[in-house]
């Protein structure tokens, strides 16, 4: 056949994997084939094309493996990064296939053998490196955001066009209310409720978004913990989960912020560590993962991700102090990925919504896809990402609730900018925020060490 | 005719008639068309030299007459989740991949039928009309990811269809582009056949006939009771003797599903249904249709598998209890790589009253092979799974497996069964046609295959043995078709 002549020829170009952070190939031979997982998948749904789909990325990872495609071919680039890496396939699949380190090493490879053009490092190494590497940098920049939104000058600044002028559009319609005070580590506590027997220690996972731009939420969610029985603190000298790095291949720099962060929660014995953002939640459940070839920390990792819950989980854990207040309103809930698809948790929050008396939980259809966030995917790849934002508001306006439901700023952001594009005036709030509010806001008591008000601006 | 298109025009071509962003022509591209969901060593890989995400029927239609003037051959896929390789391009050409055409064109409560596109997932259709009250009953395990189209083209079938019957049963009508380009439907919305029924000869013709582009089925009420019961008992043979006793009361439950202890003992700590780990095997049966009806035949098989001995006979009422005995089953496959990382299945069918023989000889099997091999199966009309559980990284583990399988298909063919239940033969099955088959037989198929497409264009290499029908050999053995001869001679 003289059409197909050169397929082999354009395929015996170059090798595969090298260097570190190798796929490993026990993890990719586990794939069958089967299919199963294509439904599932995001990408797939919107595009009905084989190479968007886990099983068609599993096949190519297995195709530079064996050196019968070459890694810097394009289309592997596109399709390791054109996944959102939510991790639906893996629950689904009937194999087992761990897909979410498979993605991550693959573009791990890309990041260590690809040539990148000079701004794109520029980028990257302020954007992932050096804004994630201290706590004040990013406080500093989120305050400086918050200026600009309540200064009026980012209103100015859009109707003037300059965002747009700047590729800055779809960025600046994501950005959320931002809180008015960061939340610093090590300068509040939350005192257990001694009402409620045996007391609990839970030590508060901060993150970076959360304990900035949502610094509020996890007051909340501190509340609500101390509302049911726990001493809530919050460890000094914790960073960025590492997540995004982890997801844009850059493992080292992951590495780095593991480390840190085991450091940093290794005093407080084997209390649980809880997080309040999912993609945070799932990337510390990984810690026992991605350092597992480091002697020094291998079983310290492992340590500390066994201690860590999701906010919705450690809740779960005991019976809920009934919350107080009726709240009479429709919701429904939107399942963040990295919460139903990475950490299987999908009946906690639905328990904790339910046991709020007056609140009715509309569910949506597809509530478990992936919403388009996807970490940093909204920033980097709009188009997809913007597909399928509006494929979920959607969704959220059939049920007609007056507030969409997540556990994850990422979600929160994309989603908000989603229902806003399609008119809708639906709210999304995060599940803590809303148990805040049913056990009566901000009464709790809390314990403000040192001066914060010199420390949240540094 | 033009036999020569060269690349470049038949990329631009492709375009013209889909679209820039549905032809695919690049090596990288076409690398993941290479496979379905069939076992690595039981089916050869192949590439097409290009794929095309056609949205209509019309579309559809001057592909293939693309394909004609290219002289390539053209392959249909749904979602690529066949286990016998019919979405395998084995002689490369064009892959149609139907999967962009996947709307639900109309659900009509009246005449309880639904027109859909081939690429409509199975379980989205029933989803879609469960609130109707209706489901779209042939219910294969895959049902989470395989398409409608799939469906027709393997005649597929499922637990549920012991009942309900398999696709065929459910397919009014069909929507086809022909290997000429015509577009043409078969059947129809009222009862009855004008003519030749081929509707009937689409259904199962795994894309060798026609490429489906849409289908009318039939909807299916839902019952107003469901119950099912989980019946453990010591060992297999006493379940397949429950097994018989049940049909040939004249009991027609809705589904009938039997688990050997290995599948016990792969399923139960995965999912923890409630099957009894030390039992030899359980029946997992369900039953349908008017509520008092079933209590009294739940009443009626439970005495049964008592009589049969089994040890217990639990019943699931509510849609959890339901849910939880079913994810096992359902769930089966997965599990297994609890017990070894691969398995390799055949679908065999024997008639129900062979079944004790024919597992007794599947259990020989393994153990003249060192195979563990696990069964779990539709007992209720004798739909073989044995499932070899096996190690492809150990060095001629696929062989064995091959083999092994090779002994179970013989010993279903002697006893009178099928080679498939539910999957195909496509080029997996197809070197064991000629054991269920004489070559008046084959020919008899090749005659219509022949009928509809006498250049052999549409999925090449499947259900006939190798060579039956390619290239130089097709010429000869249409000459001899003719004189009824050299049929004997391949």
């Amino acid at each position: 056949m003289a059409v197909a002549a050169d397929t082999d020829a354009n395929l015996l170009r170059l090798g595969g994997f090298s260097g570190k952070d190798i796929p490993e190939d026990d993890l990719l031979r586990a794939c069958v084939h089967c299919g199963m997982c294509l439904p599932a998948c995001p990408t797939y749904r919107l595009t009905g094309q084989e190479m968007s789909s886990p099983r068609g990325r599993l096949w190519l990872m297995r195709a530079v493996a064996d050196d019968r495609l070459d890694l810097l071919d394009p289309l592997f680039d596109e399709q390791m990064y054109q996944c959102l890496n939510c991790r639906a396939c893996e629950a689904v699949c009937p194999s087992g296939v761990h897909y979410g380190p498979l993605v991550e090493a693959s573009r791990a490879q890309l990041e260590q053998h690809r040539p990148r053009s000079l701004s794109d490092r520029v980028v990257r190494r302020i954007g992932l490196d050096w804004l994630f590497a201290d706590s004040w940098r990013l406080r500093w920049i989120v305050n400086l955001l918050r200026l600009s939104q309540r200064s009026g000058l980012t209103v100015l600044a859009r109707k003037m066009g300059i965002l747009k002028a700047l590729g800055m559009a779809d960025l600046e319609a994501l950005t959320p209310a931002i809180s008015r005070r960061a939340l610093v580590p090590g300068n509040e506590r939350w005192d257990a409720d001694l009402s409620i027997s045996p007391p609990r220690r839970a030590r508060l996972f901060n993150g970076c978004v959360m304990g900035t731009v949502f610094a509020n939420t996890n007051r909340a969610a501190a509340r609500v913990m101390a509302r049911n029985g726990s001493d809530v603190d919050v460890p000094v000298a914790q960073l960025c989960c590492g997540a995004l790095h982890v997801h844009a291949g850059m493992m080292e720099e992951a590495r780095v912020l593991a480390r840190t962060n085991i450091d940093a929660f290794a005093s407080s014995g084997d209390d649980p560590i809880v997080v309040t953002a999912a993609g945070c939640g799932a990337a510390l459940k990984e810690y026992g993962y991605i350092l597992k070839d480091d002697p020094a920390y291998a079983e310290s990792a492992r340590t500390f991700s066994a201690r860590i819950r999701d906010f919705t989980e450690y809740l779960g854990e005991r019976d809920l102090v009934p919350p107080t207040r009726t709240i009479r309103r429709q919701v429904t809930y939107q399942e963040p990925c990295h919460l139903v698809h990475a950490q299987r948790i999908s009946r906690q929050p639905r328990d904790l919504m339910n046991a709020i008396s007056g609140l009715e939980l509309i569910e949506m259809k597809e509530s478990s896809l992936c919403c388009g966030s996807a970490g940093i995917y909204n920033i980097v790849r709009p188009d997809m990402a913007n597909e399928l934002g509006d494929r979920k508001a959607l969704h959220a306006m059939e049920t007609t609730a007056s507030e969409v439901i997540t556990a994850n700023p990422g979600c929160q952001m994309q989603v908000g900018a989603s229902l806003r594009r399609n008119g809708s005036t639906a709210k999304v709030r995060h599940i803590a925020d809303l148990l805040d509010e049913a056990y009566g806001g901000a009464k709790t008591k809390r314990s403000v060490i040192g001066n914060s008000a010199q420390h949240a601006t540094r | 005719m033009d036999t020569r298109v060269d690349r470049y025009s038949l990329v631009t071509s492709l375009e013209n008639i889909v679209g820039k962003d549905a032809v695919f022509t690049r090596a990288a591209d076409l690398l993941v068309y290479e496979y379905d969901g069939s076992v690595d060593g039981a089916v050869e890989t192949a590439m097409p030299a290009a794929v095309a995400l056609p949205t209509t029927a019309q579309q559809v239609a001057d592909i293939v007459l693309l394909a004609r003037r290219a002289n390539l051959p053209v392959v249909a896929r749904g979602a690529g989740t066949g286990l016998s390789g019919g979405a395998v391009p084995q002689q490369g050409g064009i892959i149609i991949g139907l999967t962009r055409m996947n709307r639900i064109l109309e659900i009509d409560r009246d005449d309880r039928t639904a027109l859909v596109e081939p690429g409509v997932i199975n379980l989205e259709l029933s989803e879609a009309t469960i609130p109707h009250r209706f489901f779209f009953a042939p219910d294969p395990s895959s049902q989470k990811a395989c398409t409608i189209g799939g469906n027709v083209a393997e005649n597929s079938g499922g637990p549920h269809c012991l009942k309900y019957g398999v696709t065929s049963n459910h397919i009014l009508g069909l929507e086809v582009v022909l290997p000429d380009g015509r577009i043409v439907w078969t059947g129809g919305r009222a009862a009855g056949i004008s003519g030749y029924d081929l509707t009937g000869a689409m259904v199962g013709s795994e894309g060798m006939l026609g490429i489906v582009t849409k289908a009318l089925v039939r909807l299916t009420p839902m019952p107003e009771a469901t119950l099912v019961l989980l019946a453990p008992f010591a060992d297999i043979d006493s379940a397949s003797h429950a097994t018989t006793r049940i049909i040939s009361a004249g009991i027609v439950p809705a589904a009938l599903e039997m688990m050997d202890n290995l599948t016990i003992q792969a399923v139960e700590p995965a999912y923890h249904a409630g099957y009894p780990m030390d039992a030899g095997a359980v029946l997992l049966i369900e039953i349908d249709g008017i509520a008092d009806d079933v209590r009294g035949t739940g009443e009626e098989i439970a005495t049964i598998c008592a009589e049969a001995g089994a040890t217990e006979v639990r019943s699931a009422t509510s849609q959890a209890e339901r849910d939880l005995l079913w994810k096992g089953r359902k769930m089966a496959l997965g599990a297994m790589g609890r017990l070894a990382p691969n398995y390799y299945l055949h679908d065999t069918v024997v008639p129900r009253s062979k079944l004790p023989a024919t597992l007794r000889r599947v259990d020989e099997i393994s153990r003249d092979f060192d195979l563990p091999i696990a069964n779990v199966f539709h007992a209720g009309d004798g739909n073989l799974h044995p499932l070899m559980l096996f190690d492809r990284r150990i060095a001629g583990s696929t062989e064995r497996v091959l083999e092994a399988s090779k002994e179970i298909i013989t010993y279903c063919v002697e006893v009178g069964g099928a080679l498939s239940g539910e999957h195909g033969i496509g080029t997996e099955k197809s070197g064991y046609m000629t054991m269920v088959y004489t070559a008046d037989d084959l020919a008899a198929m090749a005659g219509l295959k022949n009928s509809f497409d006498p250049a052999g264009m549409f999925n090449p290499d499947k259900i006939f043995p190798k060579g039956y029908m390619c290239g130089e050999v097709r010429a000869l053995r249409m000459q001899a078709m003719a004189q009824k001869l050299g049929i004997h001679a391949l």
